[in-house]
């Protein structure tokens, strides 16, 4: 390991700009005569359109125009759609109803875009909307997902009855069945996953840009994935074919999944910019964020946990209902599913399972994937099942989940998953070892002294991330293969761009990509610049979610990297009348084996370039591209252990120490790692303490600003205690798995074990907000 | 935000003349509440007049015991006054916990009580020291000021331009915080003054800041946290949201009085 | 239109805008100093704090017209020549910043805790003092870890001065 090579805590590249100002994010973006937009959004739930009269706001000042749903659709602009297909297990497929980009007919969750203002100032487009008259039949709306499985719910699309998108299953009903009936303890417990709002910081944003000359349109967007929205508005939304579109996401400012999605705004503002002939930008608020940006979690689950007489767990039989809001969004249907069933056997050797899940539309914003997508709902069930087990059955919870460990690998679950390699033991023990396990009984007689509640609570995680190897997600319903791309392009004077399909947002991919490179060429990192999110610059890419950027996307990269070595290797060998075999890169140089022969990189590059003396037959240049498509998902793993005091007279949690203890593969850079975790772990911990969506029976959004949503300040979190724990991942040419998700995935549960064990009431469901526990040790006293 | 015209006033009485010519008008001194409410289309003041660049309402002075601060005078400086930390913490404690600290570089106490909403903290405060606002055309008395959520004694057009107090023998204030807003979900200011003990709680009751006389009575009679132990809040009055409903708001009264009382010594 | 003017960041700046223009979309679209940020509607996030006449100020609830006549700082204003401020060069050494939205107003923010009780900060202080400020991507463990490095580092500075 170099001082800027793979393993070195190299300071990120991209930091001075942020830190000066000079980031250029969506809403920065400013071109000549460009205008602003404002969305005309339902206030209602759930109505019936019955008329749109706009002729007195389009004559107020500044107004460009006014533009509707029944005018897109003309256009032949096309719905919004679910790109993976889930069938029923009776063999029927998803039921998708229609999502128009600005709905016609009827609205289905309040802030579904009805119209688009462009005028010259955003005040003078929110001024003029408020003279559009839209004439709404209210319907009746239903928010709760088991609510609107009940006979007589509203009915949201008519292609759903009872509004059920699919009623799923994987796993061995009949084997588990079987199991919990012969077993010898049964667990038994409803788990409830609160609905949550992504809340990247920097709220979505677009800039729509048509040039009738070339009839071409550019897209700035706050995207994750910038060739992906490319491809769905060519492919599916008839907004331009993919050489008359250019996507551009420039820095994006987090995303946490909910910028992966293409959503009715740059669909709409690039239509209205040939419609209008203007450019026009669109930035959201942060109470429309609330109102539009894909919500996540929202399960409610029935689960069975069967032992036998020696605590080994037998089966594990659930029944999940899941909230799918009032449209499918882009990946929504594979959260619930692929990305949730397949992680149910958690680090356990479980003999049976079986998940049944249903997905249900609700007058809600759409759900779909938030960091860690199915994965913190999988795991905040089985670690919340297993403590609840080990409290039953009277034995220590770490001695239970140690009891039932996997531990020889390959390890074939029979839930799909295949996991490669992993040492969950080790985790458990670095973590109690961290978190002084041992002294907790002391610790917490010195609380009681003090007449506080103290309480220590575990999770012991796995999740699947390195989405995805193409062919296993594709025979299970996606519609779109999940490699990724990279073109290595070295410069004659030897200088190095690298483009990437990854998208990064906060990752800190222009330091860690070059470190990669800078570690295999030996050259200076600053000699190596990353290029990513624009798609006329990038061939292709499937973008960044899953924790797929260090596992795909740099696997990608070595691939294209290799091909470079290999042309350069035989440039230099001839240049050098030596054996190609012979030929070695190191520091910069490309040295001949056992001489001191040696010439310097961009001396190769450069001849790479004149072309004055290459091997007969070779191409000039020296730039190679290349695809990687993964060979199974990677799997991290860990324990978390959370050690929290509770003030009885108020109920309010305080995080004594957080211990965060993963194995991550082989890791590229630990500065950036950490800081992985560390946001991770803040959003579980929100999950856990203090977020959640609520809505009124009438289907209002009570949680539209950060005066309601509660978002984790710093004041709310301790500072962590991190370690690590490293096999590397056998599947992938650097040995990395993946750390981007994990710490919202584990931390949840380990909170509220903690928390229910410190008052004693295990019927305490997330977020534990102060009133929420004073209530819970009140009724159970 | 609706289209609005910004007049800056250069002394009390152009601001009173400036808002007598605009019917429609508001006065604006921090803006921490009023901004927000203008950005969200809930308030439309054709006219803005700014108090925040009148000198003459702006500091704190201090005669002996007897405590002026002017209306203008931001929360951070409240909240760093040396002068009147030695003679009331309290009142310097409760402003260092007004929303952030940028909020407490623009916040003002005037515009806080003006606003008299039923999460802000100063109200707590006024009421508890018995404190008298002053204002460009009376002193009205910190029990008839406060009239309802949002509601005071306010006439159409006055200003006030400072609020004094006479600095308590003992006081002290104890928040509980809305977890997302951060505003006080409940507050209690308890105080012993030269006309007897008071007890004002913020956040909690459905028409804005309150005395409760029952914490008032045993407190005089025995001045400890202990002495409350005993004594019930009624949750018949006070809110319920999302955060906390009027028996969990009841419970923290007593526990914000109580760590108010210690806070006091 | 009103005719705003301004010191920013030590040079005098004026331009024309409604009365409703909030000061933050001044800066950023009349000055073009897009470093400021908007993160929320609320007053709660603190993306878009700089610093007015010497303290920190959230520009998204002051209006243009009200700031008319103070001195601004932005975070374009806070480096020197080629060399970032102690507490930037913290951020970066510390990895306290993510995706970089919200880092604008938490340097901002930083630099006036360090104004104000600069050499006695604490964790707990510093927390505190982020209470105006919300971050989504570090889990604000490196952002404090790099104010409270900042602050000792500029305290040697100002022992070693004296």
């Amino acid at each position: 390991m170099g001082v800027e090579g793979i393993g070195a805590r190299v300071t990120r590249k991209e930091d001075k700009r942020f830190l000066t100002g000079k980031g250029r994010y969506t809403d920065d973006m400013t071109v000549p005569g460009m205008k602003s937009a404002y969305f005309i959004r339902s206030p209602h739930a759930h109505a019936r359109i019955k008329s749109i009269d706009a002729s007195a706001a389009k004559s107020m000042p500044g107004v460009i125009d006014v533009l509707d749903g029944k005018q897109l659709q003309a256009d032949g602009i096309g719905n919004l759609i679910c790109g993976w297909m889930i069938h029923s297990k009776d063999g029927s497929p998803m039921k998708m109803g229609a999502w128009r980009p600005l709905a016609a007919e009827t609205v289905r969750y309040v802030g579904d875009a009805v119209a688009i203002v462009v005028a010259d100032s955003i005040g003078e487009a929110r001024d003029a909307a408020e003279a559009v008259i839209i004439d709404y039949e209210p319907l009746p709306a239903v928010t709760e997902a088991t609510a609107a499985l009940e006979a007589g719910a509203p009915q949201i699309h008519p292609e759903a009855s009872n509004n059920l998108i699919f009623d799923w299953q994987l796993g061995d009903p009949d084997a588990t069945d079987r199991a919990i009936a012969s077993a010898a303890h049964v667990t038994e417990i409803e788990i409830v996953n609160n609905r949550l709002s992504p809340n990247p910081m920097e709220p979505r944003a677009t800039l729509g840009i048509y040039d009738s000359a070339e009839d071409h349109y550019t897209c700035y967007t706050t995207s994750q994935n910038p060739h992906v929205a490319r491809l769905v508005m060519s492919a599916f939304y008839n907004v331009a074919p993919e050489n008359k579109l250019r996507v551009i996401a420039p820095d994006v400012g987090g995303g946490f999944g909910s910028k992966i999605y293409i959503y009715p705004e740059e669909i709409v503002c690039l239509w209205a910019s040939k419609k209008t002939g203007v450019p026009v930008k669109w930035t959201s608020d942060r109470t429309e964020a609330f109102l539009t940006d894909a919500h996540g979690r929202d399960h409610v689950s029935k689960v069975k946990m069967a032992f036998d007489a020696d605590n080994r767990i037998t089966a594990l039989k659930v029944d999940t209902i899941a909230n799918l809001g009032a449209y499918m969004s882009l990946f929504s249907s594979a959260v619930p599913t692929y990305l949730y069933a397949t992680l149910l056997s958690g680090q356990y050797a479980i003999p049976a399972i079986h998940a049944n899940v249903r997905t249900v539309y609700t007058n809600t914003v759409p759900v779909d994937a938030y960091r860690g997508a199915g994965r913190p709902e999988a795991t905040y069930l089985l670690e919340r099942t297993i403590e609840t087990a080990a409290r039953e059955l009277g034995v220590s919870p770490a001695e239970l989940r140690r009891k039932n460990f996997i531990r020889s690998f390959p390890y074939q679950t029979p839930v799909i998953m295949n996991y490669d390699t992993g040492d969950y033991e080790a985790s458990l023990d670095a973590a109690m070892q961290a978190a002084d396990w041992k002294g907790f009984a002391a610790r917490k007689a010195q609380s009681e002294a003090s007449g506080k509640k103290r309480g220590i609570g575990m999770s012991c995680y796995i999740e699947a991330c390195g989405i995805a190897p193409s062919q296993a997600v594709g025979s299970l319903g996606a519609g779109v293969g999940l490699w990724e791309s990279a073109e290595v392009r070295v410069n004659a004077v030897g200088t190095i761009e690298v483009l990437t399909g990854s998208h990064s947002h906060g990752q800190g991919h222009e330091t860690t990509f070059a470190q990669l490179v800078a570690g295999r060429l030996g050259v200076p990192i600053d000699s190596i610049n990353i290029v990513h999110g624009d798609t006329d610059k990038v061939q292709m890419g499937m973008g960044t979610y899953g924790s797929r950027s260090g596992a795909v996307g740099m696997s990608a990269i070595v691939k294209a990297l290799d091909k470079v070595e290999a042309k350069a290797k035989k440039i230099a060998a001839h240049l050098m009348e030596a054996d190609e075999q012979d030929v070695v890169i190191e520091n910069g140089e490309l040295k001949i084996a056992g001489t001191d022969k040696a010439l310097p990189w961009f001396q190769v590059a450069l001849a790479a370039y004149t072309a004055h003396n290459l091997p007969a037959g070779m191409e000039p240049g020296l730039k190679e591209t290349a695809f990687y498509d993964p060979a199974n998902f990677t799997f991290p793993a860990g324990c978390y252990i959370a050690e929290v005091e509770i003030d009885p007279e108020t109920g309010e949690t305080d995080i004594i120490q957080f211990v965060a203890a993963d194995d991550f593969g082989n890791i590229i850079n630990p500065l950036i790692v950490e800081g992985q975790v560390h946001g991770g772990l803040a959003q579980g911990i929100g999950q856990a303490l203090l977020e959640a969506v609520h809505y009124d029976s009438n289907g209002q959004l009570l949680t539209a600003s950060f005066m309601d949503y509660a978002m984790p300040r710093a004041d709310d979190l301790p500072s962590f205690k991190l370690s690590h724990q490293n096999t590397p991942c056998p599947n992938n040419p650097l040995g990395i798995k993946g750390c981007g998700e994990a710490g919202a995935i584990g931390s949840p549960p380990a909170l509220i074990n903690a928390i229910t064990d410190a008052i004693g009431n295990n019927g305490l469901t997330m977020p534990a907000t102060p009133m929420k526990v004073w209530q819970a040790m009140h009724a159970a006293h | 935000m609706y289209a609005t015209s910004y007049h800056r006033a250069s002394s009390v009485e152009d601001a009173v003349k400036l808002r007598a010519a605009h019917e429609e008008g508001k006065y604006l001194s921090g803006g921490m509440t009023l901004i927000s409410t203008m950005k969200q289309r809930l308030a439309a003041p054709t006219d803005l007049i700014d108090l925040r660049h009148i000198a003459a309402l702006r500091g704190i002075s201090i005669d002996g015991r007897e405590v002026t601060i002017g209306a203008a005078t931001p929360h951070a400086d409240v909240a760093g006054s040396r002068e009147l930390r030695a003679i009331c913490p309290a009142i310097c404690e409760l402003a260092s916990h007004i929303g952030d600290p940028h909020v407490r570089h623009m916040g003002t106490i005037g515009g806080s009580i003006a606003n008299n909403d039923p999460a802000a903290d100063y109200p707590a405060g006024v009421l508890g020291l018995a404190a008298t606002v002053i204002t460009d055309r009376r002193s009205i008395a910190a029990d008839e000021f406060f009239t309802d959520l949002f509601e005071t004694a306010l006439e159409d057009g006055e200003i006030v331009t400072a609020v004094s107090f006479d600095a308590p023998e003992k006081a002290g204030y104890a928040k509980f915080n809305n977890p997302a807003s951060r505003f006080a979900m409940v507050g209690v200011f308890v105080a012993k003054t030269s006309s007897g003990v008071r007890v004002a709680v913020t956040g909690a009751g459905s028409n804005g800041v309150f005395r409760h006389s029952g914490f008032e009575q045993a407190l005089a009679s025995n001045w400890s946290a202990d002495a409350l132990s005993n004594i019930a809040v009624d949750s018949s009055n006070l809110l319920s949201d999302l955060h906390a409903n009027a028996e969990y708001r009841a419970n923290l009264v007593k526990v914000m009085a109580k760590r108010a009382v210690v806070a006091a010594g | 239109m009103t005719k705003v003017t301004l010191t920013v960041n030590g040079r005098a700046m004026s331009g024309e805008c409604e009365d409703r223009t909030l000061l933050v979309h001044f800066i950023r679209e009349k000055l073009g100093l897009t470093g400021t940020h908007v993160g929320c509607d609320t007053t709660q996030c603190g993306a878009c704090v700089i610093h007015m006449d010497g303290h920190s100020v959230k520009s998204c609830s002051i209006l243009a017209v009200q700031a008319s006549g103070s001195t601004i700082t932005t975070i374009e204003g806070l480096a020197g020549q080629g060399e970032l401020h102690p507490v930037q060069a913290a951020f970066k050494e510390h990895h306290g910043l993510q995706c970089g939205f919200c880092t604008p107003g938490m340097v901002m923010t930083a630099v006036d805790m360090i104004n104000r009780e600069g050499g006695s900060l604490t964790e707990e202080k510093v927390r505190a003092g982020l209470e105006g400020n919300i971050c989504r991507c570090t889990g604000y463990h490196n952002i404090v870890k790099a104010i409270l490095a900042a602050d000792a580092e500029m305290a040697s500075g100002r022992q070693a001065a004296e």
